[in-house]
C-alpha cells in the first residue's frame, strides 16, 4: 500500500530504509515501448532501485508498474515475498513515482506480468536479494549456502543448529550497492508458497470501507479546485474570454486562457463549476466532421498510411485456383473507456518545480510532457502515481494532469481538478474505428489454401510518449500538435511482429523465409491502412486486437460454415501452434461443445433461438492465449441477443494469482459482452454527442448477467505473459458466431444492436 | 451561504455553505469524507450514492438543504478495516472488486434495498441494481457477494 499524498519523501526515507537514485541507463523500457529510459529514476540495473530492507527486517518494493485495478499491485507483493522468503503482510510495495521507483515505461499492454514475472527486473531483484542475503548469513554465521535455508526473514542452518540471523540484522537500514545478478536462481513455481495462490486484493479493505486514497481523495494544504472550458465543437477555437461575465460568483480566483485552453481556478469545486459554466467565452464554428451514418465509407477513401504485415506474393493467383473465395466486410465502432470516475489530478507547480499526483499510464512521460508544456527542466518535475478509476487504456488520466499543471501554475498554489462527465466522454482519446475486408479460398476440401485481410482504422493523437502533449486535447489546446500524419505506400515487412493480432491466428505468418505465426495457410497477405481520424484515439482495452481478431473469427466462423464444418475442428485444422490449440480445447470442453457444422439443423425462422459459438487468439500473437465459448438466445422478434453462458480458457503461463486472474477474465468476458452488443460513440456534423451514460449506453450491474466459467491452463516452466485482455479480445466474435449457429444470421458489425440483429435475420436466405 | 446542520454518519455538523450546494460537494469537499465519489453528477452512475433514511440517494444531484437535518450514511459510516460491516466483509470474502471505484454505489445501494426487502429474489435485485455500473465489470462477483449478504440477514 503506498503512502498517502501528506506522506513526506523525508518521513518516508527514514521509514522504509535504503534508496539509491541514480541515471538509469539501461534499456528495459525501451525493449517494450520503443522509448529510451527517462533521467533521474533509479536504475532498473540496481538492486537496491528495487529492494529495501528495513532495521525491523521489513521489506519496502519498487515497481514501475502499477496498480489500476488489474490487480498487479498483489500479484508484485506476492512475487517480492515470495522470492525473499518472507510474509506477505511484510512487504509494502510502492509503485510510479518518479522520484522513487525505477522507469518501467507505461503499465500497459498486457506488459507488466512479462516485464516483472520472468527473469528481469522485480523477480531478478527478489532473487538477487535472497542470494545475496544467504551469502551475508554463510559469512556470518560460517555455514556454507548450500546448508542454510530462508524462511519467514530468518536464515538458520538446514541441520537445525541454533544459529540464526535475520535479514534485519544482515542488512537492514543499509543498501546492497549491487547490479541485478542474472544467473541469480528464481524460485521454481514448485517451490511456491505465496505465488501462485489466490491471495486477496491488498487494498480492498481498505476500499470498500472507504478509507482509500484514490487520486481524487488527494487534498493538499492551501489546494484550490479548478474545472476546465472544453471547446464547443471539434476544431473550434477562442475568439475571447468574457472574464466579466463571472465576475463577483463566490470563490472564483482566476480565470485562466492559454492559447484555446480556457480553465477556471476557485476556492470550492462547486464554485468552480457555476463559474466555469457561466463564463462566457467566444469560439470559432467547428471545422466539421464526417457523417456518421457513412463514416465506413469515408474512411475508405482518406490518403492512408500502409504498412504490410506479410505478404507471400502469391495472394491472388492462389484464391484464382481456389474452388471457392468467400469474401466478407466488418465495421467496428468507434468506441470509449468511459471511467466510472470522470478523470482527476492534483498539481502542485511552483515557479521551478512541480509535483503531480495522477492516475496516467506513464508516470515518467506525465513528467516529461508536463516539463514541456509548463516550461519547466524535467528533472524538476515528480510525478507521483495515485490510484484513479478503471482507465482500460488512454482515458483522461493524461490530459487532466495537465489541466491541473497549467491551472496551478497560473496561480501558484494546488490545483485539483476532475472533470465533468461531458468534459471527459466528448474528448477523451477513443479505441479506433475499422473496416475489415477479408478474402478467402477453399480447396475442395474445404481447407483454407489462401487468406486476405485488408484494414482501414482511423487515428488521430495518442499516448503524449516522452516528448507529445499535444496528443490529447489539453496539450492541444495549450499549442502543442499531436503526432504528424503522413500518408506513405507499404513497404515489404522486415519481420514478424502480430502485436496488432492484424494476422489472423491461421496464417502461417511468413516473412523472411521465417514462419511466426501460429496456423497453416501459406498463402496470405495482411495489409492495414492507416487514415487521419477527425477524433482523437488512443489505445483502449485490446487495441486493434480486438477489432481485428472480431473480423478475424467472425471470418473463420464463415469458412467454417461454408465448408460445412465443425467450428472447433475447423479451428484447429488450421491451427499449428500447440497452446492455442490447447485453450480451444479446453473451452470446448468444459462447454461440453456439440460437435457440428453451424448452423444448427432446423433452427427455428421464428421464436426463440439458441445457439453456441468459439473465438480463440494469441493475444499479439505469442502474449497469451484464449478462448471463448459463448451460448446464446436469440429473440427474433425483438433483435434482442441474451448472452447466457461464457466459457473462458486462459494460458497465460505460470499463474501468480488464479483468483485475481479469473477476476480479469471475467471482467474483460462481461466488458467486451458490453462492447460488443451496445457501445458505439456517435457525432453529428460538428461534435461527439456521446457524452453521458444515457448518450453512451454500457451494461448495469442490473442486467440479465451471463453464467461464467473461467478454465486456467497453466504453464509453470512458460514465461509469464499478459492475462488481462485475453477474453475481451474474443466475446465479441464467440457471441456472434452464436447467433449465426442459432439463427443462420450473420452479425459483420459491432454493436449488435436490436436493429442490426433484425436486419441480418430478414438477409438470411 | 447559509448554516445548515447536517448529521453524517451519527455526528451532527454545522456548515456555512450555498444551500444548492449538492450534497455530494459537501460531503467531499467540507466534510472530507472519501467514500463518495463523483462519476457523473447527473446521478447516472451511483458513484456519488448516499443512504438517507434508508433510502440509496444520489448525492450529486440532491441539494444539501433537502436533507438538512436527517441521518445521512456514506461507506465509512458502514465499517472499518478492521470491523467491517457484514457487507462490506462479503465484498472482501468475495473479492469483489477491480479498480474499486464504483463499490461505493453498489455496497450502499445493495444495502439499502435489501434491508428493506431482505427476501427480494435475484430479479428483483437485479433491478434494484439497474442503475448502477461498474466498468471493470465486476458483476458476477459483486452479485454473489450481495447474495452472501442477503442470506446473513434476518429474515
Amino acid at each position: 500500500m503506498t503512502p498517502r499524498a501528506g506522506f513526506s519523501r523525508r518521513n518516508f526515507l527514514k521509514t522504509s530504509g535504503a534508496l539509491i537514485v541514480t541515471v538509469a541507463l539501461d534499456g528495459a523500457a525501451e525493449a517494450q515501448f520503443g522509448i529510451a529510459p527517462i533521467a533521474g529514476s533509479p536504475s532498473t540495473r540496481q538492486l537496491d532501485s528495487w529492494i529495501a530492507i528495513a532495521a525491523d527486517g521489513s521489506v519496502t518494493a519498487y515497481t514501475g508498474k502499477e496498480e489500476l485495478g488489474q490487480g498487479i499491485s498483489t500479484a508484485q507483493t506476492q512475487l517480492v515475498a515470495e522470492e525473499l522468503c518472507v510474509p506477505i503482510e511484510r512487504v509494502k510495495l510502492i509503485y510510479c513515482d518518479t522520484a522513487l521507483t525505477p522507469d518501467q515505461s507505461y503499465t500497459s499492454g498486457s506488459q507488466s506480468h512479462p516485464a516483472n514475472f520472468n527473469h528481469n527486473n522485480l523477480a531478478q531483484a527478489g532473487a538477487t536479494a535472497r542470494q545475496t542475503l544467504l551469502r551475508l548469513a554463510s559469512e556470518r554465521l560460517g555455514i556454507p549456502i548450500e546448508q542454510l535455508t530462508a524462511k519467514d526473514g530468518v536464515i538458520r542452518a538446514q541441520s537445525g543448529a541454533p544459529k540464526q540471523v535475520t535479514y534485519g540484522e544482515l542488512i537492514g537500514g543499509h543498501k546492497f550497492n549491487l547490479a541485478l545478478d542474472p544467473q541469480a536462481r528464481r524460485k521454481p513455481p514448485a517451490e511456491w508458497t505465496i505465488l501462485g495462490k489466490p491471495v486477496p486484493q491488498r487494498d480492498l479493505p481498505a476500499i470498500v470501507t472507504g478509507q482509500f486514497e484514490f487520486v481524487h481523495n488527494v487534498r493538499l494544504p492551501r489546494m484550490l479546485h479548478g474545472r476546465v472550458v472544453r471547446p464547443p465543437a471539434v476544431g473550434s477555437t477562442v475568439i475571447s474570454v468574457d472574464e466579466s461575465s463571472i465576475r463577483g460568483l463566490p470563490g472564483v480566483v482566476k480565470v485562466v486562457v492559454r492559447k484555446n485552453f480556457v480553465g477556471v481556478v476557485a476556492e470550492k469545486p462547486w464554485q468552480a463549476l457555476q463559474a466555469a459554466s457561466k463564463l462566457k467565452v467566444a469560439w470559432t464554428p467547428g471545422t466539421g466532421l464526417p457523417g456518421h451514418a457513412d463514416f465506413y465509407e469515408w474512411l475508405r477513401k482518406q490518403p492512408a498510411r500502409d504498412t504490410l504485415m506479410v505478404d507471400s506474393q502469391d495472394i491472388d493467383s492462389k484464391l484464382a485456383q481456389a474452388a471457392t473465395v468467400l469474401r466478407a466486410t466488418y465495421h467496428y465502432p468507434y468506441q470509449m473507456h468511459g471511467s466510472m470516475g470522470s478523470s482527476c489530478a492534483v498539481a502542485d507547480v511552483a515557479s521551478d518545480r512541480a509535483t503531480l499526483w495522477s492516475a496516467t499510464q506513464g508516470v515518467w512521460y506525465q513528467k516529461t510532457t508536463s516539463a514541456l508544456l509548463l516550461g519547466l527542466k524535467p528533472e524538476n518535475v515528480r510525478v507521483i502515481f495515485r490510484r484513479g478509476s478503471g482507465c482500460y487504456g488512454l482515458n483522461g488520466a493524461d490530459t487532466v494532469t495537465y489541466d491541473a499543471a497549467l491551472l496551478s501554475q497560473a496561480v501558484g498554489k494546488p490545483v485539483r481538478v476532475q472533470l465533468t462527465r461531458k468534459d471527459e466522454m466528448a474528448w477523451e482519446n477513443y479505441g479506433n474505428a475499422f473496416v475489415i475486408d477479408l478474402r478467402a479460398g477453399l480447396d475442395t476440401q474445404g481447407n483454407i489454401i489462401a487468406w486476405d485481410h485488408q484494414a482501414w482504422s482511423a487515428s488521430y493523437g495518442n499516448r503524449p510518449g516522452a516528448a507529445m502533449p499535444g496528443n490529447v486535447i489539453t496539450g492541444l489546446l495549450a499549442g502543442f500538435e499531436p503526432d504528424a500524419f503522413t500518408p506513405r505506400p507499404a513497404v515489404a515487412p522486415r519481420a514478424y511482429n502480430n502485436n496488432s493480432n492484424a494476422i489472423p491466428s491461421y496464417l502461417a505468418g511468413s516473412v523472411g523465409g521465417k514462419a511466426g505465426g501460429t496456423g497453416t495457410v501459406r498463402s496470405e497477405r495482411v495489409l492495414v491502412h492507416t487514415v487521419q481520424s477527425p477524433f482523437w484515439t488512443g489505445p483502449l482495452r485490446s487495441p486493434a486486437r480486438l477489432q481485428n481478431t472480431f473480423a478475424h473469427e467472425s471470418f473463420m466462423d464463415e469458412l467454417a460454415a461454408h465448408a460445412k464444418a465443425d467450428p472447433v475442428e475447423f479451428r484447429l485444422r488450421h491451427l499449428s501452434h500447440e497452446r492455442l490449440r490447447a485453450v480451444v480445447e479446453a473451452a470446448a470442453k468444459a462447454a461440453n461443445w456439440d460437435r457440428r457444422p453451424s448452423p444448427q439443423s432446423g433452427s427455428s425462422q421464428t421464436g426463440t433461438a439458441v445457439g453456441r459459438g468459439i473465438a480463440c487468439v494469441a493475444y499479439e500473437g505469442e502474449n497469451g492465449y484464449s478462448a471463448v465459448v459463448a451460448e446464446v438466445e436469440v429473440h427474433p422478434d425483438s433483435g434482442q441477443i441474451a448472452v447466457k453462458r461464457l466459457v473462458c480458457a486462459a494460458d497465460c503461463g505460470p499463474i501468480s494469482n488464479p483468483d485475481g486472474l479469473r477476476n480479469q477474465i471475467e471482467g474483460g468476458a462481461l466488458q467486451g459482452m458490453s462492447r460488443a452488443l451496445l457501445e458505439e460513440v456517435t457525432w453529428d456534423d460538428q461534435k461527439v454527442t456521446s457524452f453521458d451514460w444515457r448518450t453512451y449506453r454500457t451494461l448495469p450491474l442490473g442486467f440479465d448477467v451471463p453464467k461464467i466459467e473461467t478454465v486456467l491452463l497453466n504453464r509453470p516452466d512458460e514465461a509469464a505473459t499478459g492475462a488481462g485482455e485475453l477474453s475481451i479480445t474474443v466475446v465479441a466474435a464467440a457471441i456472434g458466431n452464436a447467433v449465426f449457429d442459432a439463427t443462420g444470421a450473420r452479425l459483420r458489425q459491432v454493436p449488435f444492436t436490436p436493429e442490426r440483429v433484425k436486419a441480418a435475420l430478414n438477409l438470411r436466405s | 451561504m447559509s448554516a445548515i446542520t447536517l448529521k453524517v454518519n451519527g455526528s451532527p455538523h454545522v456548515l456555512d455553505v450555498d444551500p444548492a450546494t449538492p450534497l455530494l460537494y459537501v460531503l467531499s469537499d467540507d466534510l472530507a469524507l472519501e467514500g463518495p465519489k463523483f462519476g457523473c453528477g447527473l446521478g447516472q452512475c451511483g458513484a456519488c450514492t448516499v443512504i438517507v433514511k434508508g433510502q440509496a440517494i444520489r448525492s450529486c444531484i440532491t441539494p444539501v438543504e433537502s436533507v438538512a437535518g436527517a441521518d445521512i450514511t456514506t461507506l465509512e459510516g458502514l465499517g472499518t478495516v478492521d470491523k467491517p460491516h457484514p457487507i462490506q466483509r462479503a465484498f472482501i470474502e468475495e473479492q469483489a472488486a477491480q479498480c474499486g471505484f464504483c463499490l461505493n454505489a453498489v455496497i450502499l445501494t445493495a444495502k439499502a434495498f435489501l434491508d428493506r426487502n431482505p427476501k427480494a429474489s435475484p430479479e428483483e435485485i437485479r433491478q434494484a441494481l439497474s442503475n448502477v455500473l461498474c466498468r471493470c465489470f465486476t458483476h458476477v462477483r459483486m452479485l454473489r457477494a450481495i447474495e452472501r449478504y442477503q442470506q446473513e440477514l434476518p429474515r
